[in-house]
Parts: structure tokens; sequence; C-alpha cells
């Protein structure tokens, strides 16, 4: 519906080109259910991150020097000699993890609330692609400084695809731009660095577009029947993102200012050497469990296979868990699995941070070279916490949906949000039947 | 909210912030690092600038005799309360090359605030050549870059004293490498520098006893300071940043439950 507006100039182009009516349609009048809690802050959020990290990036670029033998030198101008580089560099460090923060906790919402099911499987997938590019990113983006961490990472990470039959070597070729990591290497991995945001960018556009066919999911994990259910996006949601946004540049800005390079490894502190190979060779925290899976496949190319195939299995998750009830409020036994699943991804951190000789004793709870110790060994830590990650997926979410019994889901967004108190126990109470998909 | 998934969610909660403490906080591999109280650590930290000075002295008459400190000018020591003139003097006190004049000649002149500190070396080959193979590491990120990567600055600190106080006699059951100096303050407990500083190897201008402890202590916030010029700026900037958000987010809450009251 054309909206009205009452700037003649808006009124004259929007006849032209209804811009105008289409922000007033998705971003103002936009029907979002009325019960969203905070955990769909995170979406927004995101989004915020991409635009700080592209605005943050494009400034960087400007200071930085693409080859090896300035690389580093020309980050350590921007901290020192560049008006407020330390400040635009700490900003876009930190804001790669908090991007990932955000992300995970976007994700892990979608995977409780079932937010990847009927009909939102594309959306669930598109943001699966987001996630994969966000990687790829991250990743090119950490080899720039050319410390000692960038360019070991780099040289471990591309040596990864070396284990593809045929073709690996051929690959890995082509990734460094010759037989090692070296200036060609630093040169394409800026050169992507800066284009993937672009391209990333288009995708998210391509998610909104895809969220807006049918709107957000929500914490009941039912349709909204009508007007009754939803409040316009603009001022609700508006005002409640950018509360949400406080509180999280509040968390985000201790890191810039008090602990800006403590998610980071002090070693890339040290100028690339290919000649001295650090002692312990670990990526960034947001890679530590995929890191962990391609560790415990004792076989290298099984290994690698294993880690692309933790994030692929996110591609199929929609046919994988069959439950017509979204929400996991009213799934009794898959609630218990999926925090499960989050405690497994933070021991698969935990894994792929540690040296995998080390042995890890929970009840003492310390990690250790020290062999005598009673405890279980973090290679195999770490095979455990595999197996169960994809268990989830594969067994736990078929199975659950042929036997698990929902609770009775409520029939309307409105019913619990204005009805007697709206309480948890009142909607379990609820005569009504369960609600079929 | 059901009693259990509040439990569920608590020891979700709980275990997530054990992670990021013991990601966050992997000790420097095999030392043992001792905790130090150092003057510019929390929220208001700030650099002691007499320490500042004599560490300044200390690296200068000590630890350049071997040590770089490539990334720094001399014009920052202005930063750090030298005036123009002592950093003039100071800059001026070593000859560095410069050119090609018009004729095409480089020519040696006296250093100027704006260049850098000059190396003790020429290059890496001449710097092992002078110390038994050994490479004597650049100095301008070594408190940064020896951090356990834990909350807060003062671990670069930490560990450059505990390595500068760490020289004792080897335990006789300890097999050192011949041209070796037994450090506990080092991986290995094996290190190929030879104490650096005995009683009085520095002439504080100030007077101070130069003490080994008080020298290492002066030296080792002088390098942290290096290691990061800017840190008290970002201290400054992060206390603004951070009333700013507060005040930013109470005004977010306040409209978000004025505008939500309609509905509510």
């Amino acid at each position: 519906m054309a909206a009205n507006f009452k700037n003649p100039v808006v009124r004259w182009i929007d006849h032209r080109l209804p811009v105008f009516t289409f922000l007033h349609h998705e971003a103002n009048e936009y029907p979002t259910p009325k019960n969203l809690s905070y955990w769909w802050n995170f979406g927004s959020l995101a989004g915020f991150m991409l635009m700080v990290m592209m605005a943050s990036g494009i400034f960087l670029a400007m200071q930085y020097t693409p080859h090896v033998d300035y690389a580093f030198n020309s980050v350590e101008r921007m901290m020192r000699d560049v008006n407020y580089g330390w400040l635009l560099r700490y900003i876009h460090m930190n804001g790669a993890s908090m991007f990932f923060v955000v992300v995970y906790v976007h994700m892990f919402r979608g995977l409780y609330f079932g937010s990847y099911k009927a009909p939102r499987e594309l959306l669930w997938q598109i943001g699966v692609v987001i996630l994969l590019l966000m990687m790829a990113t991250a990743f090119m983006g950490y080899v720039l400084p050319w410390g000692q961490m960038s360019f070991w990472g780099a040289t471990v990470i591309t040596n990864l695809f070396s284990a593809l039959p045929v073709v690996g070597e051929h690959i890995v070729t082509l990734l460094w731009g010759g037989f090692s990591v070296d200036n060609p290497t630093l040169n394409r991995f800026f050169s992507l660095h800066y284009l993937l945001p672009f391209v990333l960018l288009g995708v998210v556009v391509l998610h909104v577009v895809a969220l807006h066919r049918f709107g957000s999911n929500n914490p009941i994990g039912i349709d909204t029947k009508g007007p009754q259910d939803t409040i316009p996006f603009h001022p609700y949601y508006t005002v409640k993102d950018m509360f949400g946004l406080g509180v999280f540049m509040i968390f985000y800005a201790y890191w810039v200012f008090y602990a800006p390079v403590t998610l980071g490894d002090p070693v890339n502190f040290v100028p690339a050497n290919p000649l001295s190979t650090p002692e312990h060779i670990v990526p960034e925290w947001y890679f530590l469990p995929f890191y962990a899976i391609l560790r415990s496949i004792p076989d290298k190319l099984l290994g690698v296979i294993a880690m692309f195939a933790s994030i692929l299995v996110l591609f199929v998750l929609p046919w994988l868990d069959r439950s017509p009830v979204r929400s996991g409020r009213y799934r009794p036994a898959f609630k218990w699995f999926f925090w499960m699943l989050v405690f497994d991804c933070v021991i698969l951190t935990i894994c792929g941070k540690s040296p995998p000789d080390w042995i890890w004793s929970p009840f003492a709870f310390s990690i250790s070279p020290d062999v005598g110790q009673v405890g279980i060994s973090i290679i195999a830590m770490g095979q455990l916490a595999t197996t169960y990650y994809f268990g989830y997926f594969l067994v736990v979410l078929p199975l659950l949906s042929i036997f698990e019994r929902a609770l009775p889901v409520p029939l309307s967004i409105s019913r619990p949000v204005l009805g007697a108190g709206g309480s948890h126990a009142a909607i379990a109470q609820s005569p009504k039947p369960m609600e079929k998909l | 909210m059901s009693a259990g998934s509040l439990i569920l969610k608590g020891v979700a909660a709980l275990v997530g912030v054990t992670a990021v403490l013991f990601v966050a906080a992997t000790p420097y591999h095999g030392v043992h690092v001792e905790k130090e109280d150092w003057s510019f650590q929390g929220f208001f930290g700030k650099f002691d600038r007499p320490q500042l000075h004599r560490g300044f002295e200390v690296y200068s008459q000590v630890c350049a005799a071997c040590h770089s400190l490539n990334l720094l000018s001399y014009r920052n020591l202005q930063e750090i309360g030298f005036s123009e003139d002592a950093v003039k003097e100071i800059a001026a006190a070593v000859t560095v090359m410069d050119g090609p004049d018009d004729a095409g000649d480089m020519f040696e002149r006296p250093g100027k605030p704006s260049d850098h500190f000059k190396a003790p070396f020429a290059n890496e080959q001449a710097a092992r050549a002078g110390n038994g193979g050994a490479l004597p590491p650049d100095l301008s990120l070594i408190a940064r870059s020896r951090a356990g990567a834990g909350f807060g600055a003062h671990e670069g600190a930490d560990y450059i004293h505990g390595l500068l106080v760490g020289y004792k006699e080897p335990p006789a059951d300890f097999k050192l490498t011949e041209g070796m100096n037994y450090n506990e303050g080092f991986v290995g407990h094996q290190i190929a520098m030879p104490p650096p500083l005995a009683e009085g190897s520095v002439t504080y201008a100030d007077g101070t006893p130069a003490t080994v402890e008080q020298m290492s202590r002066d030296v080792s916030v002088f390098l942290t300071w290096a290691g990061e010029p800017n840190y008290e700026n970002r201290l400054h900037t992060g206390l603004k940043a951070m009333l700013f958000l507060i005040v930013f987010t109470l005004i977010a809450y306040a409209a978000k439950r004025k505008i939500w009251a309609r509905i509510h």
C-alpha cells in the first residue's frame, strides 16, 4: 500500500521511484510478532557489525600496505602515528570477534526456536552462506598484519586443501600464488578481504528479503494469525533494537578500550618469520570448535571433510528435524539436547585451544601437559565432543522428530501475551490441542 | 521459564564464561610469571613519568648496546615528558646515514627528533655475529608479544621483570648448554643473553639507587609504554566512550519502556 508522504519532493520521487514506499513498507509498518524476546536483537546487531567492519576497514585500508616487507610496520604505524588509528584498528580486530559472538548467538537462537523450519528453510540456508563468507573474510583479514600467527595460520589452513585428491595441490598453489605463503598470497588475500564483505552484504540483502517473505519466527514458534498478533516494526522494534545496541556496544567497548588484544594471540606482535615456527599454532577463538573437529580425526583428508561437514550439515538441518513444533519451549526432550549442544561447542572450543596431547582433568578443572594425572587427553575429549556435535544433527534430531511428545502449543500469539498473565505455566496447562503446522 | 531450563541456562552461562576465561588466560608456556603491581593497571591507570624516564635511561645505557627499538622515534619521548630541547639533544647524540645529496653521495649527520631510534647493529647478520650467534630481538613490541593474552597490559611488564630478575644459579641436575645462562623467567630456563643488569649498571639522573630490582621494574614499564605509546590515550578515550554509551543505553531503555507501554 502506498504511504501518504507529506513532503512534496518525497512524493514526487516516490511516484517515479518508489523507494520511500518500499522503506515504509519494509522498515516502518512491517508487521512483526509482538512477542519477540531479546534473543531477536542479534539479527540487527549482526547487520550493525557488518557496517562497523566495512566502515572501519575502508579507513584501515587507506593506511595499510599489502607487502610482506611493509605490512607489519604499516599496521604498527597506524597504531602509533595515525590519528586515532589505534582506535580504528582495535574496533576492527575486536569487531571480528564481536561479529562472530553476535552471529553465533543468532544461530543458536535459530536452533532453539526452530527458525530453520518451513517455510524459512532458504532463509536459514542463506544464513549459513553468510557464515561461510564471514569465516573466509575473517581468516584472510587475520593474515594481513603479517605477524607470526598470521603467517603460520595461513600456512596451516591453506595446506588443508592439499589433502583433497587430485586437485588439492593445484588449489593450494592457486591460493598461494606460488609455492609458499609469500607476497602474492598476501596481495590476493588483501584483495579478497576487501571484496568478500560486499558479496556478504549482497547475501545479507537476500537474507532480509527471505525474512520479510514470512516475517520473523517468535519464541512460541507459531505463525502470526492476524493483526492482533503483530506490531509495526517501527517504533516498537527499532527502539528495542536501539536499547539492545546500547548494551551490546558497552560490551564491545570494554574489549576495544580495556582488553584490545586479549582475544588475539600475542605471538602476532612478532613479525612473520618463515624460518621460525611458533610453539603452538592456534586459530582465533571463533574457529576453535572447527579446528578441534579437524584435529579429532587422525586422517588429514577425513579431518578436512569433517570440518567442512560440520558447517555443511546445517544446510540440510531443516530436513533432519522433522518435528512439527518449532519452538524448543514446547519440546521437553529437545531442550536438553540443545543445551548439551551449546555445552558441546564450548568443550570443542577449549579442545581447539589446547595442545592435543595435554590432559584434561574435568574435576580439578585443569588442563596441563602432565601425563601422570587422572583425566582424558584433549584429543579424546575432542573426539567425544565431535561425536556429539554430529550426533545431535544426524541422530538426535531425526529420532526426536519421531519419539518426542511435545507439550501443547498455544493457539495464537495474542493469547499468551494478552491472556491471563501470559505465564509459561498457563500456556502449558492450556487444553488446546497441539497445533499442526 | 521452568526451574529446569533456568538451571540449564545457568550452567550454560557459567561454562561459557569459564571457557572465555580459559581461552583468554592461557599462561605463557612453561614459565611461571609472578604478578606484579604496576601504576598503569586498571581503568584509571597512568604511567609514572619519573619511572618512564628512568626506564629510558636503563634502555639507552644498557639494553641499547644490543637491542634495537625500531618502531619508536626520538620525538615519541616528548609524549612521556621530555622537553623538545632534551629530545633534540638525545637525537643529536647519534649519527645517522642520510642521502643521497645533490651530488649523489650518502652523508652522515646528527640524528633528528623525527628519526627512528638508531639500531645498534646494521642488520641481523651483524647482530648475530656480535652476540655469539644469538639475535637480540627488537624491543618495540616485546611487552606485547610476550604477554599471556590475559586481561590487561601488565602481563608484558610482568614477563620482562620476571626475566630480568630471573637469573639464578642452575640447579645441580640442570644441563646448561655452553654459552647459555640459567634464567627462571625464560622458556626452557636457558637464555643466550648474559645477565644485563648489575647493581649500579645505570646512573640515574634523579639519583634513585640503581638496584637490579629498580632498574628491572623501570625498564619493564618503559618497554610497556614503548609497545603501545597510545596506552593512556586509549584508557582516557575509553572512559569517555563508556560514559556516553551508558547514558545512551539508559535513554534508549527509557524510550523503549515508554513506547512499549502503549501495548502492554
